[in-house]
């Protein structure tokens, strides 16, 4: 009762706005149990506003010791990133790993790693594609280099896939549309490899990238993966790294990044200058998208009897913000 | 129920779909139909003489698989029974034989699956990407990994710049002698002089700048007349022709205050 009354009192003799100087709230005192609305939404600014206050002194004192130690202040503290506090994960590659060196010597990627076999790249869509995604195959065909576009009417996918293999075809990508939109990809490589299945999400057709350049030429790109740390996202990182041929032309000065992300890869294409040895300049060309794995099959595309090695559970695997899987 | 232009009949057991007295089952006491189930059509029959039995009321004969055969059953059940009735039974027989066959071939086809969306995973989706767009810093990052890759050496010789070793070697040999430095004086025109022609030559493609002709033009009258006085200063502003706006427009104000210093003498010139 004492509680209750205490604040009950000192509101009604503030009356509305008006806020104290000091406000002491009993210990035991908590603002939601306040029964009436109107007062406990203005007991809770007030409590909100003492807070404020107490960070900002406890923040000028910290910046007073500091000044005071001089040269022996503690260096300050780093913030907290969602990076820095990313969930260990025990797949993550260590760059000396040799139980690791010795998978990807063995795995689908091998011939291409080794300079066997030329990637060559067959980009399509999905049944009736919309003059969007058209444009978008056509623009991502000119990025990659050795890729041709095809539409298909109404043709399997499991039909075309042995046909794509007698072709010599390396690669396969599939550009799933919804409502005059691509939202989807499809990255098989043909013979025999993984699949991997993406949601893309915000594609930008060159003429809607802000920039007054020009078109990407023919010169083969270079590539660049970004952070792709656990084993997942190592292979999923060779993956892309398959789609271009393995002998860059610098004198295209062109470069394809995939960066990713939190679990998102972000896919650019730039043109780059070198002003200085410590200055470069980028100007972006071609699209850009971005793309979040859904599920790697470790088969070609087959999606009833395919074996998974991995598929995107949102209930297991989205509980913690700070867990990434790529 | 009733739509702009005909009543329909939500009975299960009417012949036609449509509300009127001749196709009604509840105000024909002698009245027949065709439904299917499961993929396969029944007829049933109702008679004046079942009326007291509601639960025996309707009876129902399985029809063959074959549609003549099917359409034989019909006729032989509802023998001396209405035109109407009869007419009407084999012609939703024939409809209900045509779309079970298309029922059939489409699920041999390759059907589309509808995935539902569901909007708060979407949304929250979209503001994670949002985030992780901005934590990435995209463009630092590449260019971070361009200048590694320059420095670990992997673009050979077609960059020269004066790595740290060339600068010491400058310097050791300023130190020594004259000569050799005007013989490096020199040698850094001839690398000025090739990568201005180098560069002039992409100046012209990059022509769809409508500063551009300015700031070429301005160059140009630099790069003739300031070839000893300011290498390293023209040499990154030949080599800054990027189509960049940051550098560009920090590297704008410096040429324009030249480029007005030179028109006005040429100008004064002109006049006299």
């Amino acid at each position: 009762a004492g509680g209750g009354s205490g604040p009950v009192g000192s509101a009604a003799e503030d009356g509305g706005p008006s806020a104290p100087e000091r406000v002491v709230f009993p210990p035991t005192f908590s603002v939601s149990e306040i029964k009436n609305k109107q007062r406990r939404h203005f007991m809770f600014l007030r409590w909100k506003q003492q807070q404020r206050k107490e960070k900002l002194a406890a923040k000028k004192k910290r910046r007073k010791e500091r000044e005071a130690l001089g040269d022996k202040a503690p260096p300050k503290a780093i913030p907290k990133t969602i990076e820095n506090q990313r969930v260990y994960d025990e797949t993550t590659v260590d760059p000396n790993d040799e139980e690791v060196a010795f998978d990807e010597a063995t795995d689908e990627f091998a011939p291409y790693f080794n300079r066997q076999t030329v990637p060559k790249i067959l980009i399509t869509t999905s049944d009736r594609p919309r003059g969007r995604t058209v444009r978008f195959c056509e623009q991502l065909s000119t990025v990659i280099p050795n890729s041709h576009v095809y539409y298909r009417r109404g043709l399997a996918l499991k039909r075309i896939i042995p046909q794509c293999i007698a072709r010599d075809f390396t690669d396969l990508i599939v550009i799933n549309e919804d409502r005059k939109i691509p939202n989807g990809l499809v990255l098989s490589h043909l013979p025999d490899g993984p699949t991997a299945h993406f949601r893309m999400s915000s594609v930008r057709l060159r003429k809607e990238i802000k920039r007054k350049g020009k078109e990407p030429t023919e010169h083969v790109p270079e590539v660049i993966l970004n952070n792709f740390t656990t084993r997942l996202g190592h292979s999923i990182g060779r993956m892309f790294a398959s789609l271009f041929p393995h002998d860059p032309q610098f004198i295209g000065r062109q470069v394809a990044t995939f960066h990713n992300q939190r679990d998102y890869i972000f896919f650019r294409f730039h043109r780059y200058i070198f002003k200085s040895e410590k200055k470069v300049g980028i100007q972006e060309l071609g699209p850009r998208f971005t793309l979040k794995l859904r599920s790697l099959q470790k088969g070609t595309f087959d999606s009833k009897f395919g074996e998974y090695e991995w598929i995107h559970k949102r209930r297991e695997m989205d509980t913690s913000r700070r867990k990434f899987h790529l | 129920f009733r739509t702009k232009t005909q009543n329909f009949c939500r009975n299960e057991y009417n012949l036609t779909g449509l509300c009127n007295r001749s196709s009604c089952p509840l105000a024909n006491s002698q009245y027949a139909t065709v439904r299917e189930e499961k993929g396969r059509c029944y007829l049933y029959m109702k008679t004046i003489e079942r009326a007291a039995f509601p639960r025996r009321l309707w009876e129902r004969v399985l029809l063959s698989k074959n549609y003549e055969k099917a359409l034989e059953e019909i006729d032989e059940n509802l023998i001396y029974w209405p035109r109407f009735i009869r007419h009407k039974c084999k012609q939703r027989f024939t409809k209900i034989t045509q779309y079970l066959i298309r029922i059939r071939k489409l699920t041999l086809k390759r059907q589309r699956k509808l995935v539902p969306l569901r909007r708060k995973i979407e949304r929250r989706e979209k503001r994670r990407e949002e985030k992780a767009l901005i934590a990435a810093q995209l463009d630092n990052a590449i260019e971070k990994e361009l200048l590694e890759r320059l420095k670990q050496d992997t673009y050979g010789d077609i960059y020269n710049f004066p790595i740290h070793a060339f600068d010491k070697a400058l310097q050791q040999q300023d130190a020594e002698s004259e000569s050799e430095s005007d013989a490096e004086k020199e040698e850094d025109d001839d690398e000025d002089m090739d990568k201005r022609e180098f560069v002039e030559a992409d100046d012209s493609d990059l022509s769809d700048f409508e500063d551009m002709d300015k700031l070429e033009t301005s160059s140009e009258e630099e790069a003739e007349e300031e070839e000893e006085v300011e290498k390293k200063a023209s040499h990154s502003k030949s080599k800054g022709k990027t189509p960049l706006k940051g550098p560009a427009r920090r590297k704008r104000p410096y040429i324009e205050i030249e480029y007005e210093k030179e028109t006005e003498p040429t100008t004064k010139t002109k006049a006299a």
